[in-house]
């Protein structure tokens, strides 16, 4: 693992939207062959990191290297060619609403490779079997439950076999089956396919259960980072509030306000 | 596929109905054959006047329309209205060469137009000739004007 | 007392000059955009002669589906222009032009024009709402992700689409229409068929007005597809924004069609 150079190496990263910046200098490695969960509380722009590696977002300032290729400086041409080695699920899956399960997988190997038709079918078809949908494949993407989706997009993600995997909040509103499913399904496809993974979110249980290795971030920082145990045992008081969902901690129960007592006597 | 199929037929028709409303207004609504400038054959007519006559009005014989204006000059020398004549293929050797041109209004207020009056001449005029009589366009002015004059003669002869 | 009053008066003036800037920078912003955004689009237009199956299939919804009500409201509106039409003039005895009138208004005017209002009720506010929902479902987003460029492929078939599809129904709209106009004159008030047509035909120009009809549908049709994709393409991600996007879709191609009429038709039938 130290040998080997990380697929993802992001230095000194700044990026804002409007007047708020949203990353102020994060160092971050992904290590090849990893899961690896970058956690942290809603609204701290970890969809927008997984933009900003997939180069969809540009930085303000600071670099991004995939695989070696500088992604916010690659232009059109060459991004596309990169991302054809990536594949994203997002938080809705993000089929495509007016064709079936089987064309939405099959769309990127249609789009991207000369294949003939009855190879196209053969790959989609395994690419099913590896979620579990394979008897799905006529059904159209509004007849699908929600993590059913999610598993369409991710067959659609692996269609190119891509090197890296990026999960948009892959748990985020999933009964505890499906996020079951997906958990084991994350990590199976992980190990199997010599994949990379980045999983966005903050589910801590279901996160730490997968990752090989945890960044938490909060307010632009990195604050802190190593393998999922080693957080859970944080001496950092804000790690170990967010690791286990306490109430109170670093970060307070109550917005900022006057104290109570005097606010209720100065209403009268 | 069956799908695909329908869609695909449901799109021929709409093109092949819009084509085909684009033709009927072409063909029917407008007049596309009469507008065809290119065929047929071209003479001229001389006018003192041609009051309000225009590139494209209708010249008509005995009522019908056998062709259009396609250009109107001005001859410097003689301060006349040279007026080409593109006249329809159909009506070829139709024209005697001393037929009488005259430039009428269609209605008290409608457009001007020019009418051929046949002469008995067994030749018939082609490509570049001349109409020799022609007849000025009505001036509803000059006409006022000229009855306002005979009403004061005859005024001034009681 | 007086003093802070007239720096309050002050203050609100400026701020609404500030105001006044602003939302001026905001439309040239916003005019930038949509030129940028028409670039790109246009540049998808070879990607789109290798995949003709993708333009087929918005054909249809564009076109195949406004067929029905531009077809009903061509006929009714020929069927208005024939009634109307018919009682002023046979007050001057001149009931004989009233083809002449009825496709004179329907094809330089009322074809194209109602065509394109309704084309913008119809069409342009169902592409804004469909290319809205598609960025607020992350589609646009996850097509990116799969090295889809989501503007040529999504965009372009559209745009053209509405572009191909837009004089065809208005050439449907104004042969409806003379068509309804016939009926009324000739079917029910006795208006004479022959003069009905051959009036028609004497005064009605191809080049001057079923050509000009067609231009004008075609800028329409140009003009109506870009703001309905530049508003969905714009829209903010949120149903919200969706449904704002597509009221102002239908509002501004309104007002475009009607602005742009009257430039063109004072270029095309004036002197």
């Amino acid at each position: 693992m130290i040998d080997e150079e990380p697929l993802v190496t992001i230095r000194n990263l700044r990026f804002s939207r409007g007047e708020r910046a949203i990353f102020d200098g994060i160092d971050l490695d992904i290590p090849r062959g990893k899961v690896t969960a970058i956690m942290g509380p809603s609204g701290t722009g970890k969809t927008t990191l997984l933009k900003l590696i997939g180069g969809q977002l540009r930085p303000a300032s600071g670099t991004i290297h995939v695989d070696g290729e500088r992604v916010d400086r690659l232009g059109t041409r060459d991004l596309y060619r990169l991302r054809m080695r990536m594949g994203m699920l997002f938080q809705s899956g993000a089929l495509l609403t007016d064709i079936p399960v089987f064309e939405n997988v099959a769309y990127p190997i249609r789009e991207h490779t000369g294949l003939p038709e009855s190879l196209i079918r053969k790959l989609v078809l395994l690419k099913l079997e590896a979620v579990g949908l394979r008897g799905a494949r006529d059904l159209m993407p509004h007849e699908l439950s929600g993590g059913m989706a999610r598993r369409v997009a991710l067959a659609r993600a692996m269609a190119l076999d891509p090197m890296m995997i990026m999960y948009d909040e892959p748990f985020t509103g999933q009964d505890p089956i499906s996020m079951g499913v997906l958990v084991k399904l994350i990590r199976a496809l992980n190990d199997a396919s010599r994949l990379t993974s980045i999983v966005v979110s903050h589910d801590v249980r279901e996160a730490a259960q997968i990752a090989d290795y945890i960044y938490i971030i909060s307010n632009g920082k990195v604050i802190e980072h190593g393998a999922p145990d080693a957080m859970l045992n944080s001496a950092s008081e804000w790690t170990v509030q967010f690791m286990h969902g306490l109430a109170d901690g670093p970060v307070p129960f109550h917005y900022p306000a006057p104290g109570l007592a005097q606010d209720l006597m100065g209403g009268i | 596929m069956t799908q695909n199929r329908t869609m695909e037929i449901l799109v021929g028709a709409f093109m092949a109905a819009g084509f085909l409303a684009l033709f009927f207004l072409s063909m029917q609504v407008s007049n596309l054959s009469a507008s065809s400038g290119g065929d047929g054959y071209q003479i001229q007519a001389r006018f003192d006047n041609i009051g309000s006559l225009k590139v494209r009005s209708p010249v008509t014989m005995a009522g019908v329309r056998i062709g259009r204006v396609s250009a109107i000059d001005f001859d410097r020398k003689t301060f006349e209205a040279v007026v080409a004549l593109r006249i329809d293929s159909e009506y070829a050797q139709a024209i005697p060469e001393d037929t009488f041109a005259k430039i009428f209004t269609a209605g008290l207020l409608g457009e001007q137009y020019i009418g051929l009056d046949a002469g008995g001449s067994a030749t018939f005029l082609s490509e570049g000739d001349q109409i020799t009589h022609t007849q000025s366009a009505l001036v509803l002015e000059e006409i006022i004007g000229q009855f306002l004059f005979s009403k004061a003669e005859e005024g001034a002869k009681n | 007392m007086e003093y802070e009053a007239n720096a309050v008066r002050e203050f609100a003036v400026l701020e609404q000059l500030a105001r006044l800037g602003r939302i001026g920078i905001g439309s040239l912003e916003q005019l930038g955009r949509g030129h940028l955004l028409l670039l790109q689009v246009l540049a998808g237009v070879s990607e789109l002669l290798t995949r003709p199956r993708l333009l087929l299939n918005q054909l249809f919804s564009v076109g195949v589906l406004s067929v029905l009500i531009v077809a009903i409201s061509g006929t009714f509106v020929g069927m208005v222009l024939g009634l109307q039409g018919y009682y002023i003039l046979s007050q001057f005895g001149a009931e004989q032009t009233l083809g002449v009138m009825v496709a004179a208004s329907l094809v330089r005017e009322l074809g194209p024009v109602v065509t394109a209002l309704l084309f913008a009720g119809r069409a342009g506010s169902a592409l804004t709402a469909e290319i809205g929902l598609m960025k607020a479902t992350e589609q646009l987003s996850g097509l990116e992700m799969m090295a889809v460029n989501p503007v040529k492929r999504i965009l372009t078939p559209r745009f053209f689409a509405g572009f191909i599809a837009m004089p065809l129904l208005a050439a449907m709209f104004s042969a409806l229409g003379v068509i309804g106009g016939y009926f009324v004159g000739v079917g029910l008030l006795g208006v004479d068929d022959g003069a009905f047509w051959s009036q028609m035909q004497s005064k009605i120009d191809l080049y001057d007005d079923v050509l000009n009809g067609v231009i004008k549908s075609l800028v329409f049709g140009f003009v109506c597809s870009w703001i309905a994709l530049f508003q969905g393409y714009g829209a903010v991600p949120t149903s919200e924004g969706v449904s704002r996007a597509t009221t102002r879709t239908v509002v501004h191609s309104s007002f475009a069609v009607l602005g742009l009429d009257f430039i063109l038709t004072a270029l095309m039938f004036g002197e």
